[in-house]
């Protein structure tokens, strides 16, 4: 089985939920801006949710399936279309053979997430296969896609073939299939627009100005178009230290907002370097790191503040309810049909 | 609200500050000033998270002053919490920093692991070390002065990261630190040799960069395809050995 890429899009990469164990040896995680939505695409196929999809950018790929493919398509609405079928985000769907999957207007988000039953075959490099676009390795030959290239995808698992037979069987004349079920609404994140962003202190956070402190929640700050996988790069409110002071460079994740000597904030994403050396103003809550992922460049954010215990709380509801899908998933599989 | 966000504390012959990296990941730190002793302490933490665990731990990543430990909070709750009940007021980050206070009381005084000494071959200047002339002139000294100089000296890798086997380096002689280039090159070729500052190193991959470039070596750096992917890691000791070009080149055709 493989998939053709007709058509590139503006950055389509082969993500996983990123690489993991190599990191003290400054190899970077990478991986799904939007985890979220890539684990329940995977979910929604049958697969395991690390499995690689493709992490799909702005203006989206055209792709070609020779074979019938179970797929599903989450995260930002970038207006799917299937074969002249608009695609319904969240769902399992069915795409016959010599199916075009093409992409349109941005309507939500930024990043859209395709998962394929089986997964996306790359090689795996240092346990994983996402894309280290700047080492130029992992993913599919260390970079975005390009016209032509043919994906190979994994062989199906039992989960992947009981879900595909039971779609198969509602599709119809055209053989393409939409699943009756789909993700609750309230597991979804609340993905919007200009979003709201709830972080915890920085380890840092207490080295800044209290004027700083203050802005830093209570104004907007908008997103620079320098801004990419690495980091979000964001205009606003300076923000300053009390004294000036050379910090020993420590590890940093996903999410945490350093600010350098400009003042303006720099959030770090997906592909972010291991270890920095500016002053951590504040850390992203990681549920709200998929409402980071789907900004886009030129809208605000606004953080507002909450603490450790409310970030872990928000954290074990978001994944019990992943859990709990992923079990309403098998009992389907099981031949119980019902909500999930 | 009475909820965990700074400990500092004694854990058996140590010292340490405990502080949360948001919701999954904890940072220990040693110290405030980069130091050997420091240093030390953070290269035996590491070397015990190598072999001690929990459950829901993903990995850690030493740095200058500090061990930052990510996990993954459902996983820790379920290993360490007893069954604690993930919506009532749960605290995985506590639980784990619980962990760490209970590793940090067991460790020794001092690093088990002998550090090994890796060799680094360098040709240096030439069309491969560029800026050899200039960092030589900037110091008064001659071009073979500032290689004898470069390669006489022990260097400590302090910690891995900005690109993927890059080595922070301590331990350049005084006598050759020289400042960064006004203006930075597009692109540097990997395994070049540079000075910036009190530092050196080498580029791991092709990047951007104002060092001073004074050699280059045949090595690679950064291995994607072996486990540890990295030619160096914290703790090792580095020394350049100078090579012609012809054992450069040698060397290098080698490798292909």
């Amino acid at each position: 089985m493989s998939m053709i890429i007709l058509k590139p899009g503006l950055l389509t990469t082969v993500q996983d939920l990123g690489r993991y164990g190599a990191q003290q040896f400054g190899v970077i995680v990478a991986g799904a801006m939007d985890a979220f939505a890539l684990r329940i695409s995977n979910l929604l196929v049958g697969n395991d949710e690390n499995a690689a999809g493709l992490e799909i950018t702005m203006v989206g790929p055209e792709i070609y399936f020779a074979e019938r493919t179970l797929i599903s398509v989450c995260g930002g609405d970038l207006s799917p279309v299937l074969n002249d079928r608009e695609v319904p985000l969240w769902k399992t769907v069915v795409a016959p053979e010599g199916s075009l999957l093409r992409f349109g207007r941005v309507r939500l988000g930024c990043r859209a997430y395709l998962a394929v039953a089986g997964g996306v075959d790359a090689p795996v490099r240092m346990n994983s296969r996402s894309t280290y676009l700047r080492a130029g390795i992992g993913g599919w030959e260390g970079r975005s896609l390009q016209k032509g290239d043919r994906l190979p995808v994994g062989a199906a698992s039992p989960a992947n073939r009981a879900l595909t037979a039971l779609l198969a069987d509602e599709a119809e004349a055209d053989g393409v299939a939409f699943s009756r079920w789909s993700v609750a609404p309230d597991l979804l994140p609340s993905y919007t627009a200009n979003p709201e962003v709830r972080a915890v202190p920085g380890q840092e956070a207490a080295l800044f100005e209290k004027d700083s402190a203050v802005r830093f929640l209570n104004e907007t700050y908008q997103i620079r178009t320098e801004s990419d996988r690495m980091g979000y790069r964001l205009t606003g409110e300076i923000l300053r230290l009390r004294e000036k002071r050379e910090l020993a460079s420590a590890a940093v994740t996903f999410g945490t907002v350093q600010v350098p000597p400009d003042g303006q904030p720099i959030v770090l994403m997906a592909d972010r370097q291991t270890i920095g050396g500016y002053p951590k103003i504040a850390q992203v809550a990681s549920v709200d790191l998929a409402l980071l992922a789907q900004a886009n460049l030129g809208e605000r954010i606004r953080f507002r503040s909450v603490s450790w215990r409310e970030a872990q709380r928000l954290y074990l509801i978001r994944e019990n309810g992943i859990r709990m899908l992923r079990s309403a998933l098998a009992h389907i599989n099981a031949g119980v049909d019902g909500k999930v | 609200m009475n909820e965990w966000s700074e400990k500092y504390g004694k854990y058996g012959v140590l010292e340490a500050k405990l502080l949360p990296l948001g919701d999954s990941a904890v940072t220990v730190q040693f110290g405030e000033t980069i130091c050997r002793q420091t240093h030390d302490r953070v290269r035996q933490l590491a070397e015990h998270l190598e072999g001690h665990r929990f459950a829901g731990m993903i990995e850690y990543v030493p740095a200058f002053l500090s061990v930052t430990v990510y996990f993954d909070p459902f996983e820790a709750l379920a290993g360490l919490g007893d069954g604690a009940d993930p919506s009532g007021g749960a605290d995985p980050l506590a639980l784990v920093a619980g962990w760490l206070g209970d590793q940090l009381a067991k460790l020794e005084d001092a690093p088990q692991r002998t550090p090994s000494v890796t060799e680094i071959p360098v040709c240096y200047g030439g069309e491969l070390g560029p800026d050899l002339p200039e960092v030589a002139a900037a110091h008064g000294l001659s071009e073979e002065e500032v290689v004898e100089i470069h390669a006489s000296a022990d260097y400590l890798v302090y910690m891995l990261g900005f690109a993927p086997g890059f080595a922070y380096l301590g331990g350049l002689p005084k006598r050759i630190a020289t400042p960064r280039r006004r203006t930075p090159r597009l692109s540097i070729p990997a395994g070049t040799v540079g000075i910036a500052g009190d530092q050196t190193g080498v580029y791991p991959i092709a990047t951007p960069g104002g060092w001073q470039l004074i050699g280059r070596t045949p090595d690679p750096l950064f291995l994607p395809d072996a486990m540890p992917p990295a030619l160096l890691r914290a703790g090792d000791i580095v020394r350049f050995r100078p090579i012609s070009r012809a054992e450069f080149d040698r060397r290098e055709a080698a490798r292909r």
